[in-house]
C-alpha cells in the first residue's frame, strides 16, 4: 500500500460534489434514554447550523439501530414523525458500523439524481452494555449467531486476532497500541460531543483487565449513546442560500463497498475467510480498496488528506487504517503513532475529534459523527482540537457482513 | 475409539467419530471449497455451479493468528460457571488456501501458542444441555506435545 495514484485527479471540487449544509450533535454518553430523544437534538442542530427550516427538507435518510425495537428499523420514518410530517421522501438504511454512510449516500443519490435539492441524513442510538451481542433468539443460520454461540467469537476476540497479527508479524507493542489511546484520549479532552474527556497514559494501561489477549479494556471502544445529524444540499441550493460557495465543505467521495471474491482476511462476523486455491485473491484486500475507491472516486490521494477520521474499534485497529490509507507502509503503521505523525500538531492528524476511543460507538450515528467533526475541522470550528490549515478530511469505517465505507470532504 | 454418540453443536460442520475433520463444500463446477458448508451457490462470482458436495478439509494447520478471551462471552454462547478464560485460533488450511476459527483445545492458553505453529482438529464438549446431554465442538489442538515446539 501506500502508492495510489488516482486516474482523475481533480484538486477542486466539480458541481457533483455536494454541499454540506449544517452538522449536528447530541453529546455521546450513557444514559438509556429512548434514542428518538438523542435524534431530535441532532436534527434541529444541524438545521440550525445550516439555517434551514425543517418543512424545507426534501428528503430524510435514517440509518437504523437494530437494538430498539420497530422504531429502530425505519429510522428515515421515526425521524420524520417525531419532527413532524412534512410529506418528505425518506430512507431507512441498516449497514452495521457503515449504517451512517450508507444512508449518507441514500441521500448523496437521490440529489445527484435530481430528486431533491436539500437532504437530512440522521442516525441516533441507544446501546446496552457490555459486549455487544447478537440480537435475541436461537437463529442457527445466522452467522453472527453462530460466531457467539459456537465459538464465543466476541468482537474484541476479533480486534485481538488482528492485534496479535501486528505483534508476532510486525513486531509492534502492546505499548504501541496504548498509545493510539493516549493520542485519542489527548484530543478529546477539548471535544465537547466526546463521552470520555480525561486523558490517559500508558501508566493506566497496566491496571487495565485483559479482555482478549493482548487487548485490554482501555484499548476497546466502548458502546454509547449518541446522535448525528447532517443537512447535505446541491451547491445551487448552497449559492442561494449563502450567496457563494466559497469555504463550503464539499462531499468529494462516498464509498460504500463491499469486498471482492475471495476475502482472504478474517473478518467480523465469519468463522472463515474465503477459499483462494482456486480463484485468486484480488490485488487489492478488502480494507485497502475501502479507501482505493474513495480516492478514486475524489480525485485526490492520501497525501491530499489532511485529517482523518478512522475506526478506532480498537487501539491496533488504528494502525491497520494507516496503512489501509495509504499513509504508510503495510507493516509501518507504529512508527506513526510513535513519532507522533498522526497526532494533533503532526503531519496527518487521525481521530482529532477523539476518536471511538473517546466517543464510545453509538453505531448508526458513528459514520455521521465522522463527518459532522470533518465539516467542523475543514471550517475550523474545532476549538482546542483544531488541525490547523485543514482542507481535506477523510472518514472510513467498516461495519460487519461487508459493509465498508469512506467519506471524503474539502473545503 | 469411542463407541458413545457424539451430539454435535452445529450439524455437519465436522465428522463426530475419528479422524476428525471439519466439513466444508466443494463446488462440483469449479472445486471451489467454502466453510461452514453451504448450498444453493458457489460462492465464487464468476462461477454458475449451483452444486455443493461435502468435502472433508485438512486435518492439519497452521495458526495464522490466536487470542484469549478473559470475559465470558455474551448468551448465545453458554458460558461454564465459573468462567475459564480459554484460547481461540484461526488456523490456515494450506491446500484449501482458507482460515478457519476454533476453540483451542482446554488447557491451551495464549501463551503455548504461536503463529506457525501446527495444530489439528480435535473434538471437545462445548456444553451440557438442560437435559444433561453434552454438545461437541470442534477445537484446534497443537500437533505436538506442550512445550516441545
Amino acid at each position: 500500500m501506500g502508492t495510489f495514484r488516482p486516474e482523475r485527479r481533480e484538486v477542486m471540487a466539480t458541481e457533483r460534489d455536494l454541499v454540506v449544509l449544517g452538522a449536528g450533535m447530541h453529546p455521546w454518553g450513557k444514559w438509556g434514554k429512548n434514542f428518538v430523544d438523542y435524534g431530535l437534538v441532532a436534527a434541529k442542530a444541524a438545521l440550525a447550523d445550516a439555517d434551514v427550516a425543517w418543512r424545507d427538507i426534501e428528503f430524510v435518510a435514517g440509518a437504523d439501530t437494530i437494538r430498539n425495537g420497530y422504531p429502530g428499523f425505519v429510522a428515515g420514518s421515526t425521524f420524520s414523525q417525531a419532527m413532524g410530517w412534512t410529506g418528505a421522501q425518506i430512507s431507512s438504511s441498516y449497514a452495521a458500523c457503515a449504517s451512517g454512510a450508507q444512508a449518507m449516500q441514500s441521500a448523496r443519490a437521490q440529489i445527484l439524481a435530481g430528486f431533491a435539492d436539500v437532504a437530512m441524513v440522521i442516525g441516533a442510538d441507544t446501546t446496552p452494555k457490555g459486549f455487544f451481542a447478537p440480537v435475541g433468539g436461537e437463529r442457527k443460520e445466522d452467522p453472527d449467531w453462530q460466531r457467539f454461540h459456537l465459538l464465543g467469537a466476541t468482537n474484541p476476540a476479533f480486534f485481538a486476532l488482528n492485534a496479535r497479527r501486528r505483534i508476532d508479524v510486525f513486531g509492534d507493542t502492546v505499548e504501541d497500541f496504548a498509545m493510539v489511546k493516549v493520542k485519542n484520549s489527548k484530543a478529546g479532552v477539548a471535544n465537547p460531543y466526546a463521552r470520555f474527556r480525561k486523558e490517559f497514559t500508558i501508566d493506566d494501561f497496566a491496571g487495565s483487565p485483559i479482555v482478549s489477549d493482548p487487548l485490554r479494556l482501555l484499548d476497546i471502544c466502548a458502546t454509547s449513546d449518541g446522535a448525528a445529524a447532517a443537512i447535505i444540499c446541491t451547491p445551487e441550493y448552497a449559492m442561494k442560500k449563502l450567496g457563494t460557495l466559497e469555504g463550503t465543505v464539499r462531499i468529494r467521495a462516498v464509498a460504500n463497498t463491499t469486498p471482492t471474491y475471495p476475502q482472504i482476511r478474517l473478518e467480523l462476523p465469519d468463522i472463515a475467510t474465503d477459499s483462494n486455491a482456486v480463484v485468486q485473491a484480488p490485488a487489492l484486500g478488502f480494507k485497502d480498496s475501502i479507501a482505493h475507491n474513495a480516492y478514486e472516486q475524489a480525485g485526490l490521494g492520501p497525501e491530499d488528506v489532511s485529517c482523518a477520521e478512522v475506526y478506532d474499534l480498537s487501539t491496533a485497529l488504528e494502525l491497520d487504517w494507516y496503512e489501509n490509507l495509504g499513509f504508510c507502509a503495510e507493516g509501518e503503521g507504529a512508527r506513526l503513532v510513535r513519532d507522533g505523525v498522526t497526532a494533533l500538531g503532526g503531519s496527518k492528524p487521525v481521530n482529532a475529534s477523539g476518536g471511538l476511543a473517546s466517543f464510545g460507538e453509538a453505531i448508526p450515528a458513528q459514520a455521521i459523527a465522522q463527518v459532522c467533526e470533518l465539516t467542523w475541522q475543514l471550517q475550523g470550528r474545532s476549538d482546542g482540537h483544531q488541525v490547523e490549515n485543514a482542507k481535506v478530511g477523510l472518514a472510513i469505517n467498516q461495519g460487519l457482513f461487508g459493509h465498508g465505507s469512506c467519506t471524503i470532504l474539502s473545503v | 475409539m469411542t463407541t458413545t454418540e457424539r451430539i454435535p453443536a452445529v450439524e455437519g460442520w465436522f465428522t463426530t467419530s475419528e479422524p476428525y475433520t471439519l466439513i466444508g463444500a466443494k463446488c462440483t463446477a469449479c472445486g471451489t471449497v467454502v466453510f461452514p458448508p453451504r448450498s444453493g451457490s458457489c460462492p465464487s462470482p464468476d462461477c454458475d455451479g449451483t452444486e455443493l458436495e461435502p468435502t472433508p478439509l485438512s486435518r492439519k494447520g497452521k495458526v495464522w493468528s490466536y487470542t484469549e478471551n478473559h470475559y465470558a462471552p455474551p448468551p448465545p454462547y453458554v458460558a461454564a460457571e465459573p468462567f475459564e478464560p480459554y484460547a481461540l485460533a484461526a488456523v490456515e488450511l494450506e491446500a484449501e488456501g482458507i482460515v478457519i476459527l476454533g476453540q483451542v483445545a482446554k488447557g491451551v492458553m495464549a501463551a503455548d501458542l504461536s503463529i506457525g505453529q501446527e495444530v489439528e482438529v480435535d473434538l471437545q464438549v462445548l456444553y451440557r444441555n438442560d437435559e444433561g446431554v453434552d454438545h461437541w465442538i470442534w477445537t484446534w489442538a497443537p500437533s505436538a506435545p506442550k512445550g516441545a515446539k
